[in-house]
């Protein structure tokens, strides 16, 4: 009986072979060579990667890094764009998940289906489709912003040109395309809670807005580190809409001052697989990435989990 | 008795107030979230000229040179194709074998399943493009550069795929319904394919919508992988568009209303599931 127990468990190790097999070779291979590719000065027009003092290993890359005025000014886009979409998609998530989940509102799930819809179309025609909506000086929201008077007919606004407001622009789409899926994940969170919570909450005399902060907050606060940490995750490696927003307005070219959209994920791209194909210096740039997004999840779990006891602490 | 009644109605009309804002503001949102497919719908029926000189609630009838003019630079039905062989050979091949990975963990009392299991829920955490250089690298020393098979063999090893797919058959399969099998002589394959697999479709379907998706919508690694224009995915094709047609906005709306409209039917059928796959991965951390 043991022996064959033993037989049978063995067909674990066979089932979970394809699975490792693929994760070794084209998952875990290519990111240690992508690291091995990061210390060398591979490109193409040096394709063995000898770096000038004739070695080939080196921190040049790395080191470029740090006086690289372009990922310097693609790590502040990345991070306004980032920001300016998720507070509000914070806030929008939030708001409208305590009111379809509390509330008896009629057509609950048609709202919640078409919030959600943004989230689920390709990045790539959202992008375009954008690109089309806010051109200068036809595009449909120059126009809906003249007829409602809200700008004049000379004040049209230059979305996708103007450097500030190309970043906005990024932002707010980002936003549409997500604040309906935060929604969902906090509506999921907050059926979770005890009703009778909210009763007793209610009899003690709370109103809607204290019970929103002392009881659903604290409940679902898990749920709020999956969504930040999975934002965060996202938003430093955005790429699809900027790239194809920014490609051709020049707002991803090569000038300092048209350079509002490019990001990080964008830099790679750009040094990696155009021009003279920097494939070292693009592995750098994939690394520094990794290794930002890294620390920075390691410190939200860190403090989140922190705050956590010292909140019960406190409860009692 | 009178003052009670008058504080009543008041608050009775701050109530109806109250409901009438909030119905007034998720119906803008709603609106804000509806009206660029609806442009984009409407727009793609007009010839340009009428689409910059203003806004229009109903169709045009413009569609058919519209679409002349967009198929003759943008072969879209091409790319609809590589589109849809990718992502059903990925989602067929994650679903698969992310059941096959996520049966061994569930059931298999073997040494080093558990460390095995955490490197898996690690492996989850890597973004996609850290190691897409040396991908790329791999991907030309292999002879798969310029092939659907450079995108869609990494699927098999698809880590939220099999914590889903493990966290449902710890829960519904029955160890005691497999030991039945095995008495009865079934082989582990045949027991896997006829037992397991169909007590685990709920949850394999679930995930492969959600493959189904992100293959679909993905946009770098195509990028990247693909060269020749004939074997460009529908989202490549897409980004393509802005530059080829430059002034005629009626066959651009029309190429991205062609990518866009399928997606909106879809959902429609799906959004349960997919909103049920979505939620279980954000509950179960």
């Amino acid at each position: 009986m043991r022996k064959f127990l033993f037989k049978k468990d063995n067909y674990g190790y066979l089932f979970l072979m394809p699975f490792f097999i693929t994760f070794f070779v084209f998952q875990l291979y290519p990111i240690l060579y992508t690291l091995y590719l990061s210390f060398t000065n591979t490109s193409m027009t040096n394709p063995t990667g000898v770096w000038p003092t004739g070695s080939s290993f080196g921190f040049g890359n790395y080191i470029r890094l740090f006086t690289d005025n372009f990922f310097h000014r693609s790590i502040y886009s990345t991070w306004r764009i980032w920001i300016v979409n998720f507070i509000p998609q914070l806030i929008f998530g939030l708001g409208l998940a305590s009111i379809l989940t509390r509330s008896k509102i009629r057509g609950k799930e048609l709202f919640r289906g078409v919030y959600f819809l943004p989230n689920l179309v390709t990045a790539a025609s959202i992008a375009l489709l954008f690109n089309m909506l806010l051109g200068w000086e036809y595009g449909p929201i120059n126009q809906i912003l003249v007829a409602l008077r809200i700008i004049g007919e000379d004040a049209k606004i230059h979305f996708l040109f103007d450097v500030g407001w190309a970043r906005t622009s990024v932002s707010v789409i980002l936003w549409w395309m997500w604040f309906g899926h935060s929604m969902i994940l906090f509506m999921a969170a907050m059926v979770a809670v005890p009703k009778q919570y909210y009763d007793a909450a209610a009899v003690d005399g709370a109103g809607a807005w204290h019970s929103f902060w002392k009881i659903t907050l604290p409940l679902i606060r898990p749920v709020m580190i999956y969504v930040l940490v999975t934002s965060l995750i996202g938003g430093m490696n955005n790429f699809d809409i900027p790239f194809i927003i920014g490609e051709g307005q020049a707002l991803g070219g090569t000038l300092v001052s048209q350079q509002a959209t490019r990001t990080m994920v964008m830099h790679l791209y750009m040094m990696a697989f155009r021009g003279d194909s920097q494939k070292g210096y693009g592995a750098a740039v994939a690394f520094a990435i990794f290794i930002m997004v890294l620390i920075l999840s390691i410190i939200i779990f860190k403090s989140m989990t922190r705050k956590d006891t010292g909140g019960r602490r406190a409860a009692r | 008795m009178k003052s009670n009644a008058k504080v009543k109605k008041r608050f009775r009309a701050g109530v109806f107030f109250g409901r009438f804002f909030l119905y007034l503001f998720l119906i803008l949102l709603a609106v804000i979230c509806a009206t660029p497919f609806y442009i984009m719908i409407i727009n793609a029926t007009r010839p340009s000229f009428e689409i910059t000189q203003g806004l229009s609630l109903i169709p045009g009838h413009n569609i058919v040179q519209n679409y002349r003019n967009m198929i003759v630079a943008t072969p879209i039905w091409q790319g609809f194709k590589n589109s849809l062989i990718i992502a059903v050979s990925s989602t067929i091949l994650s679903g698969y074998f992310g059941a096959l990975t996520a049966y061994a963990f569930s059931k298999f009392r073997f040494k080093g399943n558990k460390v095995l299991f955490w490197f898996v829920l690690v492996t989850m955490m890597i973004p996609p493009q850290l190691g897409l250089i040396g991908y790329f690298m791999l991907c030309i020393k292999l002879h798969l550069i310029n092939t659907y098979w450079a995108l869609i063999l990494p699927t098999i090893a698809t880590a939220a795929t099999v914590f889903f797919i493990k966290m449902y058959m710890d829960a519904n399969i029955d160890i005691a319904l497999l030991e039945a099998a095995r008495i009865d002589g079934g082989s582990e394959f045949y027991i896997f394919n006829r037992i397991v697999l169909p007590i685990a479709m709920p949850a394999v379907a679930v995930m492969s919508l959600l493959n189904f998706i992100f293959s679909w919508n993905n946009y770098l690694s195509p990028l990247v992988l693909l060269m020749e224009k004939k074997k460009f995915t529908l989202p490549i094709l897409i980004a393509l568009v802005k530059g080829v047609y430059k002034q005629d906005f009626g066959a651009q709306y029309l190429a991205v209303a062609i990518s866009i409209v399928p997606i909106m039917i879809a959902f429609m059928f799906f959004s349960k599931y997919i909103i049920s796959g979505i939620t279980a991965g954000a509950l179960k951390e």
